[in-house]
């Protein structure tokens, strides 16, 4: 069954909606009155070659590549979605081919297998996390008794490290798809009709692929600056970027811009963030105001309610950005050596030819409508991670949903991806993992006087010794006011936070209460525990400082 | 007619009077009225009020002092004790905590907070922690932060620092003892007959105290070997997080998590470590992960002496460190080995302090064998007024977050009317090895015993990246 709320990350009200299926529920492998008697027990059967409907040929002058291929499954997109559906499949006997290409960024980057969490997204930005990390143990070190004094970091040892795992990463990919013999084309893919895409190479040659069933999983790019910016500079291309700058210009509010802004002031570099209006939108704003005020305690610039307007290079090779302060309406400059784009990301649908296989997108955000089964308006066409409308932008609910579609389409299961109760964590220099409702979210579903928030702020232990600041280090759990005050949300701020949350996320999804998160005994000494001795709400109005043991 | 100031509250005139009733059936067993509290103690009804007046008891309970001295006396301020004490003072009850600490054959000492604050989870956290920077000092160059020299690690520096973060929560609980006014004494308690208690101070001056009720929160302390030279010339983890010097080369004889922690930490700041154990790793924990954890630490440094235990300690050279000689005996054979160390930690297990507190007078029933005090699902001793939390149970775990809600649970149900229990199932922890080991619920062992191998399925999973 579909879940008739859905509360992820990272989505107002607004904006999600639960699609109503006009489209058909996508079809099992073959038809299911035909097929010869002696066929396995479960539901999904293909269908033989000469029997696929809705065929009608080569489109004339599109491509000319030789003989079609057939698959039962075409998986376009090479990254966390697409790569779990078409192993899974596979594994489950059917023949499978996955397309994936990369089109290089405006300024020339490209890379491998394995989509944006592999190269451009997750894996990379945890190692730059890590790298500054490191930096803060560097001077945590001596209050512990490390003898060392500090030290600089230097960018091109890192890149190189990160890059050289990211490839071995993408080796891996490749390895597991020829292990399940997965057929990989690394040619860019678009549709000729519903049932077939021409795939072109970096050389030019032309592939045509069919197949009985077609994944769209293609992802999302960085979205750049409309008019008045000159030259576009990088978007997540930071990540391969092998040349130290002294002032570092971060555009943008969401977790791409606070976390690469996070690492860079970590890791030494003059970083300045400039944000339109509010940070992380979508998530809890008292969280969000406590992740930025962590990072201007940490030395990033904040440049608020700012947005540029001009970006010009100048003789000696720097970047002179212009930008209009929206309340006081003046305009101000300064002057770069990098300008980094974190203005959201857009989805890779352009040049899909989508209309060609008749598959619909929506209006305002151009990413595919799918229902509860990841089925699009075509009956055999799927679409699944960044692309899809309504869903979370994250890897994991990528994995899982492609997994469980390849299920369903091998009739191993009618399990529907949830995506209720998604945790996430955003890898700011003090880290913040959430999972279920804001504050804001539950007091507009269910009103001020329903909801119970208790609340704490804690120490670290780690960070006694070290005399670092926790004045962020905060967390609450938004609960229904009512017996047996269900848990609706968890929001943790502070080191590791993606650990801590993983855990609660499971309680939460089992429909946690209060009560029940308070007779959880704690793991002491951690910080994880402190979210299990929550006893003060915010409504009481006392101190939430935790005191002692 | 005995001119006694009475409070009557008429339920059938009161809004919530079901509520009232509800409550009061659920912690006086009587649903019916009148239902009659003196001096906050339950009477009954009306028959036993009039038994109560004939006998005397009645009149006894309108004294103005009340039999005895406190409500509750909490016999050791750790953990649990503190906890108990102070739930049951925030409850409006005129409660004292007796703390001491008996000096270890090293003379070591330390102030009030028991083993976790001062000489168990937290200082071995923050030494764990100095290990696990010791570590990200030889990632971080990998990821690009410069430098070349070995960074060495200086023991005093981290000790002062350790040792700094205890006193401020030493002081941190004086402070909040004195703002919910439980008095506070240092001094060594025992029973001396029921319900009294003598209370011995640093300097042997002695007071008595009366109590209706008692709460044992003793806890534990390091066991010795019983072979020449241990007291003398070993430490224990009471020593090891004051240590004024360096422990320098260490044989840690010990396979309980304390040994493999202290073991950990103190190589992962550079030293020489050696653990010696006698059979297994982790007694009843998991023992596929109990070797897993020890490989990592074998695979980073530590080296272990399996299936060995030590018969003497001799001291060659007085120091700080001095220089040990260590006999160990093989368990398998014949063999001994011999060995020259700086200092030599036991960590063998820990023994209840439960034997010199004169429970014998007063009867409270304690395991021959382990130490420990067999109690009852509300944490009662064999004798009523006597309770007991923490390490000394018998049959529960020694962790502090289960003694501090034992203590917490116990005085709401002593004192504000509550029916809750702790529950001790499925309660996660963790041992802060170098690589860490937290776990939840059945180890596979457990498991297959409860509920035999072919109803069982293990999942494995080896981390990628």
């Amino acid at each position: 069954g579909v879940p008739a709320s859905r509360s992820w990350l990272g989505q107002q009200s607004a904006g999600f909606h639960t699609p109503q299926p006009p489209f058909q529920l996508g079809k099992q492998w073959g038809d299911p009155a035909g097929g010869s008697a002696g066929e396995q027990k479960s539901k999904g059967r293909w269908a033989q070659s000469e029997k696929k409907t809705g065929l009608s040929g080569t489109e004339p002058g599109t491509c000319s590549g030789e003989g079609r291929q057939n698959y039962d499954l075409l998986v376009i997109g090479g990254g966390s979605g697409g790569l779990a559906c078409a192993k899974e499949a596979a594994q489950l006997g059917k023949k499978v081919a996955v397309v994936d290409y990369v089109e290089p960024s405006p300024r020339g980057t490209r890379w491998g297998l394995g989509g944006t969490c592999v190269n451009v997204g997750c894996i990379p930005k945890k190692l730059m996390h890590q790298a500054a990390l490191l930096g803060g143990m560097v001077r945590d070190a001596p209050h512990y008794g490390w003898a060392l004094q500090p030290v600089p970091h230097d960018w091109t040892t890192m890149a190189e490290a990160v890059q050289n795992h990211v490839k071995s990463l993408n080796w891996g990919h490749r390895v597991q798809l020829q292990d399940r013999k997965v057929m990989y084309f690394n040619i860019k893919a678009s549709f000729v009709d519903a049932h077939t895409v021409c795939g072109v190479a970096k050389g030019g040659k032309e592939t045509l692929l069919s197949a009985e069933h077609i994944v769209i999983a293609t992802g999302g790019r960085p979205r750049y600056p409309t008019h008045g910016h000159g030259e576009p500079r990088m978007g997540l291309t930071i990540l391969s970027l092998c040349v130290l700058s002294s002032n570092r210009l971060v555009v943008g509010a969401s977790y791409v811009a606070l976390e690469c802004a996070g690492f860079l002031t970590g890791l030494g570099l003059d970083t300045t963030v400039m944000i339109r209006s509010i940070p992380l939108r979508g998530f809890d704003q008292q969280m969000s105001s406590l992740v930025t005020e962590y990072m201007a305690s940490q030395g990033t610039r904040f440049l608020r309610g700012c947005t540029p307007s001009r970006v010009q290079r100048l003789p000696d090779g720097q970047l002179q950005v212009t930008w209009e302060d929206l309340s006081s309406g003046k305009e101000d400059t300064g002057t770069f050596n990098t300008v980094l784009w974190a203005i959201g990301r857009i989805p890779e649908t352009r040049s899909l030819n989508l209309e060609k296989a008749g598959v619909h997108t929506s209006p305002t955000s151009q990413k595919i409508l799918v229902d509860a089964q990841e089925t699009t308006s075509v009956p055999h066409i799927y679409a699944i991670g960044d692309i899809a409308e309504g869903r979370p932008e994250l890897t994991p609910t990528a994995i899982m949903a492609g997994k469980l579609l390849a299920q369903r389409l091998c009739g191993q299961s009618s399990d529907v991806m949830d995506y209720d109760n998604v945790p996430t964590t955003v890898f700011t220099p003090l880290e913040y993992g959430c999972v279920g409702l804001s504050e804001e979210e539950a007091v507009a579903r269910h009103g001020e006087e329903h909801v119970e928030v208790y609340h704490a702020y804690y120490k670290p232990l780690e960070f006694t010794v070290a005399e670092r600041d926790a004045s962020q280090c905060y967390i609450k759990m938004v609960c229904l006011r009512k017996p047996p005050q269900l848990v609706l949300g968890l929001h943790f701020l502070g080191p590791n936070a993606g650990e801590v949350t993983q855990g609660f996320a499971l309680g939460i999804k089992c429909g946690a209460s209060y009560a029940q998160v308070m007779r959880t005994v704690g793991i002491h000494p951690t910080c994880a525990e402190e979210v299990a001795k929550l006893r003060i709400s915010k409504r009481s109005g006392l101190d939430p400082t935790v005191t002692g043991c | 007619s005995l001119g006694v100031e009475c409070n009557i509250l008429e339920l059938d005139q009161v809004d919530d009077g079901a509520n009232v009733q509800e409550v009061l059936s659920e912690i006086t067993n009587q649903r019916t009225v009148p239902n009659i509290f003196v001096n906050k103690v339950h009477m009954g009804g009306c028959d036993r009020t009039f038994q109560a007046h004939q006998s005397g008891l009645l009149q006894k309970l309108l004294q103005e002092d009340s039999a005895y001295e406190y409500d509750l006396i909490v016999i050791g301020g750790g953990s649990g004790g503190l906890a108990c004490a102070q739930e049951a003072a925030i409850l409006g009850k005129k409660v004292m905590v007796l703390d001491f600490v008996v000096p270890t054959p090293q003379g070591t000492s330390w102030g009030l907070g028991g083993t976790c604050v001062n000489v168990g989870c937290v200082p071995k956290k923050l030494m764990h922690q100095a290990a696990l920077l010791g570590q990200a000092l030889k990632d971080a160059r990998k990821f690009g932060w410069e430098y070349s020299h070995q960074v060495k690690h200086n023991w005093e520096t981290m000790i002062e620092a350790v040792q700094n973060h205890i006193g401020s929560l030493n002081w941190g609980y004086r402070l909040s003892l004195r703002e919910k006014s439980v008095t506070y004494v240092n001094s060594y308690g025992e029973f001396v007959e029921h319900h009294k208690i003598k209370a011995t101070n640093r300097k042997g001056q002695e007071t008595y105290y009366t109590a209706a009720k008692f709460v044992l929160a003793t806890g534990q302390r390091p066991r010795y070997l019983g072979i020449p030279g241990d007291k003398e010339y070993c430490i224990t983890s009471d020593d090891l997080f004051s240590l004024p010097y360096c422990p320098g080369k260490t044989l840690v004889v010990g396979a309980s998590y304390v040994a493999l922690e202290c073991g950990g930490f103190l190589a992962g700041i550079g030293l020489d470590v050696t653990i010696m154990v006698r059979s297994i790793l982790l007694r009843d924990f998991d023992q596929e992960m109990a070797e897993k954890v020890g490989s990592y630490m074998e695979q980073h440094g530590v080296k272990f002496l399996r299936k060995f235990v030590p018969v003497m300690v001799q001291q060659l050279e007085k120091g700080s460190p001095g220089k040990l000689k260590v006999v160990a005996k093989s368990t398998e054979g014949p063999e001994t080995i011999e060995e020259i160390y700086n200092t030599v930690l036991l960590a063998i297990g820990r023994a209840s302090c439960t034997r010199k507190i004169g429970l014998e007078k007063i009867g409270v029933k304690v395991n021959e064998k382990s130490g420990k005090i067999p109690v009852n699902d509300v944490e009662q001793t064999n004798v009523p007024y006597v309770y007991a939390v923490g390490d000394i149970l018998e049959g529960k775990l020694e962790l502090t977050p289960i003694a501090i809600q034992a203590g917490k649970l116990l005085a709401r149900r002593l004192f504000a009317g509550s029916l809750e229990k702790c529950d001790y199932v499925n309660v996660p922890t963790t041992v802060f090895t170098p690589l860490e080991y937290g776990c939840c619920g059945l180890s596979e062992e457990k498991a297959i015993e409860v509920h035999k191998k072919e109803n069982l399925e293990v999942r494995l999973c080896f981390m990628a990246y």
